[in-house]
């Protein structure tokens, strides 16, 4: 009954499983791509710009605002209101009036002669041959000083010299006995008086140096100098001057020499040392040329013999070169110089701009009209006054002032037409281009015996006053006629006109 | 102020005038068409000279008093209208 009996496998699937399985479902998400991205930026080049101007502190605390005046505004209104007419009927009638046409004044005792005053010199500079090579008057007008140095010798010099000065307002004022005397131990070439201290005189010397000296002090006059450090000149120093500061009320001290150098310094009055600012250096093939006379070139320097500041224009100078060149010359500039630097403290730059006409020899002297600001006279060894305006290579008018050389050249501090020379042959010959003839309208002989005549420098607070420094050692002072000294009718404007008409 | 300024520009407008100045009795500018120094320098002696001209008339005659100043020089001519509270100083170059 019972039987073996081998069955097949019964395999049972899990449905719990299926089901499980059956329920799942998958899903799927997808988000849009993101978008990334960066950028960066950089600028190269930054620039940073500030400005800043000096407070009119004078003029502000004076003039009330308006709001303050508020008050007092009708009574200002009702004072306008009645002078009002009165002053303009005065104004047009007085503006068609002819009663004053041709009534001219007489202050003063008319001085038709021109004389010399006084004859100064220093014995023992005279003694010792030495040249007067530089006058400066004081901001007052009542000093003169002079250095003494020597013009005709090319050699190396150590002799001793000095810078003396007399107060010409002093009572028993005694020609040969300076009021002050400065030794130098080299010899002075140039001088310029501070322009607002009349105790400050700054000097150039043969050896390059610049020195301030003050002459108040009596023990140790150096009060700042240059000493022979890299920045200095290291030839003669033929002008030296004082320029406005870049703050107010500072000056700097301006120098130029024939190893064709031009440094600005400040006085740093702690360390009694001129320290350099800004130094401009005249190198022949930096120098613009126009003219058909183009030197070869070269990286010689260009010596400077003379310099000229432009009343008008504190950025413009003048620079009269060994060579003949008369270079218009800016502060500003910013190219740098070609030379090779030998251990100067700046970097130095080349200031020419514009070159005049050039001529056969040294430019001994330049000077700027005070009455026009294109205007300006160069004298040179060629014997010729060559009247120039800035705005063109050629002169505007050539006059022969002397067979020998020309040293020295003025303007009339008050008379526009007038200028004044100083020859070789001991003569200063005054022209007047007001005269229409291209004859002197003075001449005035400095009794030298035929020496030279180096500088002359007319007084800026007394312009009757004329002073003139000679190869025998002596400065003499002329007294000035009034026909050299009153400005004429129409003068200014007849200036105008020579400065306009050559210009065609 | 507007009314002062129109003022002043018509008589700036007239022949020749090179500057005007405002000043109160006190020798302080008020209005100038001047740079700073010369104003000071103008308000400060013109307003001497006024008080000095005016004290001598006065003087002169105790009856009398300055009406108008004008001075003439070299290169122009001040002209000088003077009263309680206020000059008023006009310079002109009558031959420009």
């Amino acid at each position: 009954m019972f039987t073996d009996e081998a069955l097949d496998i019964v395999s049972v699937e899990s449905q719990w499983r299926k089901s499980q399985q059956l329920a799942q479902e998958s899903r799927g998400c997808q988000t849009r791509p993101v978008r990334t991205a960066e950028v960066e930026i950089q600028a190269l080049l930054t620039s940073d710009n500030g400005t800043q101007t000096v407070p009119e502190d004078h003029l502000a605390c004076q003039l009330p605002r308006d709001g303050e005046l508020l008050p007092e505004l009708s009574r200002l209104m009702d004072f306008l209101n009645r002078v009002e007419g009165m002053v303009i009927k005065e104004l047009s009638t007085n503006a068609k009036s002819h009663a004053f046409d041709g009534f001219d004044v007489n202050w003063e005792d008319h001085n038709e002669t021109v004389s010399c005053m006084h004859r100064l010199h220093h014995p023992s500079a005279q003694e010792k041959g030495l040249h007067v090579t530089s006058v400066s008057w004081s901001c007052t007008g009542s000093v003169i000083a002079c250095a003494f140095g020597r013009v005709d010798d090319g050699d190396w010099s150590t002799e001793k010299s000095c810078v003396c000065s007399w107060n010409l307002d002093r009572r028993g004022l005694d020609p040969k006995r300076p009021d002050t005397v400065i030794d130098v131990t080299k010899p002075v070439m140039s001088l310029s008086f501070h322009p607002t201290v009349p105790s400050l005189i700054a000097g150039g010397l043969y050896s390059g140096e610049v020195v301030v000296w003050d002459t108040n002090r009596t023990q140790d006059p150096i009060l700042a100098q240059t000493g022979l450090s890299a920045d200095t000149h290291r030839e003669p120093v033929y002008q030296v001057a004082w320029v406005p500061g870049s703050r107010r009320g500072e000056v700097w001290v301006l120098s130029a020499g024939s190893g064709g150098r031009v440094l600005l310094w400040t006085v740093d009055l702690d360390q009694g040392r001129l320290v350099l600012i800004a130094g401009y250096a005249l190198v022949g093939k930096q120098v613009p040329h126009n003219s058909v006379v183009r030197k070869a070139g070269g990286s010689s320097s260009v010596g400077v013999t003379s310099l000229a500041l432009s009343p008008w224009d504190s950025d413009t100078f003048l620079v009269g070169s060994e060579g003949g060149l008369v270079l218009k010359c800016s502060f500003s500039a910013q190219t740098l110089a070609a030379v090779s630097p030998d251990g100067e403290s700046v970097s130095l730059r080349a200031p020419a701009q514009f070159s005049f006409s050039p001529r056969g020899g040294p430019i001994h002297s330049l000077h700027f009209s005070p009455f026009h600001r294109n205007l300006f006279v160069s004298v040179g060894t060629d014997g010729l006054a060559h009247l120039h305006s800035l705005l063109q290579a050629d002169p505007l008018l050539s006059l022969q002032v002397s067979d020998s050389y020309v040293f020295g050249v003025r303007w009339s501090p008050t008379r526009p037409l007038l200028f004044a020379a100083a020859t070789g042959q001991g003569l200063v010959q005054v022209f007047d281009l007001g005269r229409r003839s291209l004859r002197p309208a003075a001449t005035l002989d400095q009794l030298t015996g035929g020496q030279p005549v180096y500088c002359l420098e007319f007084n800026p607070r007394r312009t009757d006053l004329l002073a003139v420094g000679n190869a025998d050692g002596s400065v003499n002072i002329w007294h000035l006629s009034t026909e050299l000294t009153e400005q004429g009718h129409r003068e200014t404007a007849q200036l105008e006109q020579i400065a306009n008409e050559v210009a065609e | 102020m507007a009314e002062v300024e129109e003022t002043l520009k018509r008589i700036q407008s007239q022949k020749g005038v090179q500057g005007i100045l405002i000043v109160n009795a006190e020798g302080i500018p008020i209005k100038t068409t001047l740079d700073s120094s010369n104003t000071a320098q103008y308000a400060g002696l013109i307003h001497q000279l006024v008080m000095k001209a005016r004290s001598t008339v006065r003087e002169i005659d105790p009856q009398n008093d300055l009406t108008f100043l004008r001075i003439r020089s070299k290169k122009n001519e001040i002209m000088i209208a003077p009263d309680k509270d206020y000059f008023l100083i006009v310079i002109q170059n009558p031959s420009d």
